[in-house]
């Protein structure tokens, strides 16, 4: 290894000990690096090793018909043409965008909605907050199982609630109709709770002297949220929203346990697409290549916010 | 205005009873109903409309889920996947994260960046290729498929390093300068420090391990190695009518993570409050 000088933190000493010391601390920086990569070494088999490569390995299958199994073969862009053109991948990506115009800002309006309405000092405020949140901690397997059977249009409490209330019996995740609605619904169960929470965190951080002296200059409760509270709140709700869009453009848990992607694929995500390309049908190839598709998505996605991101800090920069 | 400030708090605070007690038990009811159903008989579950209330406990779902079914397996498999994780998130997480805060070396910044940069890569993309190192290695169909891959994550090294950063580095100092080796010191003199962050990957670590779906789904086959989540899909898909069986069954699945919840709620909540709004 060759061995780079780097600063000494010992002080300098007289010239006849210096080449000794030198040669000491040089002996000592290359413990050092032994020592570090020792420390990494395990971080870094496994995450580039099953990251990185997986990446790179991905992007030249999705440039091969493979399933997994016999030896494969080069088809160029052959894939992806294949996705522009396949009808179920656009249904994927419509029930997607649904799902996820839906869920983010629906997420993000319930959870600063809840979160105010949290923000207090009353009694029973600790339980009612952890009601709120503890949904978030049920795994989705068990969302879905616990839904399957609420609104299961036989057996399911749901249907004999509306019954008692004389509604006719639903289909509900049986219905083509309904089946990507109440997902939604379900997953906002879960997961407002998580907005909440950030929320809450944020809304605690906004200083009280801020909100008293607008109070004292004659600001209403709306004037209040609208000038004081929200501009507080916009880092925290920016990282929600990338956070939340990442969580409803990924889903696929949930849907594997509920509707497995149907009725009449009414519920089939990208994800649900990906899988069942890879690990049904075995045309791991064209798996990937749908794969990559999503992943760009969430990339610009990321992308896009990170700039709002960085707009926000600059002009909040610039306002202080 | 000091005269009249209790009535106007009082009412105040009622309105807002009204409104939050019903809606914090609209959250809690689907999990009430999940208890109860779990004690009810078939006849009560099974018929139209289905009873809303259990007549007495019937422990029936139960003791066909410990009996006819391989729950107390797989939550065994569940156990260790996620204790092994934890375990090894800890070690490797602060290992690494302390060599990237307090270690000068060659290459840091660029491995530092990549780690950090697998932090956006959506799994879907990763998981026909670590489907196939799995393979390779023989893993597949075992608990070390699932163990592996979760060995470490870039979040418990990038969030121990940051946690590192903010502690004072002088008592470290003296005890290198003392001939202490750099385990010594993170190990007798750091760590001990760094309670918050070894709370944070742990929770979040067992959370993410007890709860994956998706990646069992995919490396395991054989029903002796499946994990809670996997063996509960499965066994919903199989039981279709025996409702009282499949609600046991998720009661078991979503209890420990639910006690461990009530038990550590606070660092739980301060663990995602802080990695969310830093990370």
């Amino acid at each position: 290894m060759s061995t780079i000088p780097r600063a000494l933190t010992l002080a300098p000493q007289a010239p006849g000990v210096q080449a000794s010391t030198r040669r000491a601390a040089r002996r000592r920086a290359r413990r050092e690096r032994a020592t570090a990569w020792a420390f990494i070494g395990p971080s870094v088999l496994v995450i580039l090793g099953l990251s990185i490569v997986p990446v790179v390995w991905s992007l030249l299958l999705s440039f091969r018909a493979d399933d997994l199994v016999t030896p494969g073969r080069w088809v160029g862009l052959d894939n992806y043409r294949a996705l522009a053109q396949d009808p179920n991948f656009r249904t994927a990506v419509g029930n997607t965008l649904l799902y996820t115009a839906l869920y983010v800002p629906l997420s993000l309006v319930g959870g600063l909605a809840l979160a105010l309405a949290l923000n207090r000092r009353i009694r029973f405020i600790g339980i009612y907050r952890t009601l709120v949140f503890i949904p978030f901690v049920v795994s989705a397997t068990a969302q879905g199982v616990l839904f399957s059977f609420i609104l299961d249009p036989d057996f399911g409490v749901a249907n004999a609630l509306l019954h008692h209330l004389g509604v006719a019996k639903q289909g509900f995740l049986s219905d083509p109709n309904q089946a990507l609605y109440l997902l939604v619904l379900i997953s906002l169960w879960n997961s407002v709770g998580f907005c909440v929470v950030v929320y809450l965190a944020a809304l605690q951080d906004v200083p009280p002297e801020l909100v008293e002296s607008a109070r004292l200059d004659g600001a209403n409760r709306r004037q209040i949220l609208r000038h004081v509270t929200w501009p507080a709140l916009t880092p925290v709700t920016v990282f929600l929203v990338l956070w939340q869009l990442i969580t409803a453009l990924q889903v696929f848990d949930l849907i594997y346990v509920t509707t497995k992607g149907g009725p009449l694929d009414s519920t089939t995500v990208v994800v649900y697409f990906v899988w069942q390309q890879a690990f049904q049908l075995f045309t791991a190839g064209y798996g990937a290549a749908s794969a990559y598709v999503l992943a760009v998505a969430l990339l610009v996605a990321g992308g896009a916010l990170h700039l709002v991101r960085r707009r926000l800090g600059r002009t909040e920069g610039a306002a202080r | 205005m000091t005269a009249r400030r209790p009535t106007t708090a009082h009412r105040s605070t009622l309105g807002w009873h009204l409104l939050l007690a019903p809606l914090a038990l609209a959250f809690a009811l689907p999990l009430v109903w999940l208890v109860l159903s779990s004690v009810m008989s078939d006849a009560e579950i099974n018929r139209f409309p289905p009873a809303l209330w259990p007549h007495g406990i019937h422990l029936g779902g139960y003791r066909y889920v410990f009996g006819n079914a391989m729950f107390p397996r797989w939550f065994l498999n569940s156990l260790i996947v996620s204790t092994v994780a934890v375990a090894s998130n800890l070690l490797f997480g602060a290992l690494g994260g302390y060599a990237f805060a307090r270690m000068r070396f060659g290459g840091s910044r660029v491995v530092l960046g990549l780690m950090l940069a697998t932090m956006v890569v959506p799994f879907q993309l990763t998981m026909i290729p670590t489907f196939l190192v799995m393979k390779w290695l023989g893993l597949i169909d075992t608990l070390g498929a699932l163990i592996v891959p979760s060995l470490v994550t870039p979040f418990a090294v990038f969030l121990f390093r940051q946690f590192f950063l903010s502690l004072p580095r002088e008592m470290e100092e003296a005890a290198w300068i003392d001939g202490c080796s750099r385990l010594r010191v993170l190990f007798s003199i750091v760590l001990p420090l760094a309670r918050p962050a070894l709370a944070t990957v742990a929770v979040l670590t067992f959370l993410t391990a007890w709860n994956d779906l998706s990646w069992p789904l995919i490396a395991i086959n054989h029903d002796t190695q499946y994990t809670l989540q996997l063996g509960l899909t499965t066994f919903q898909g199989q039981h279709h009518t025996k409702w009282s069986a499949v609600m046991a069954g998720n009661v078991i699945t979503v209890l420990p993570v639910l006690v461990a919840f009530l038990l550590a709620q606070k660092t739980f909540i301060q663990s995602l409050t802080s990695s969310g709004i830093k990370g």
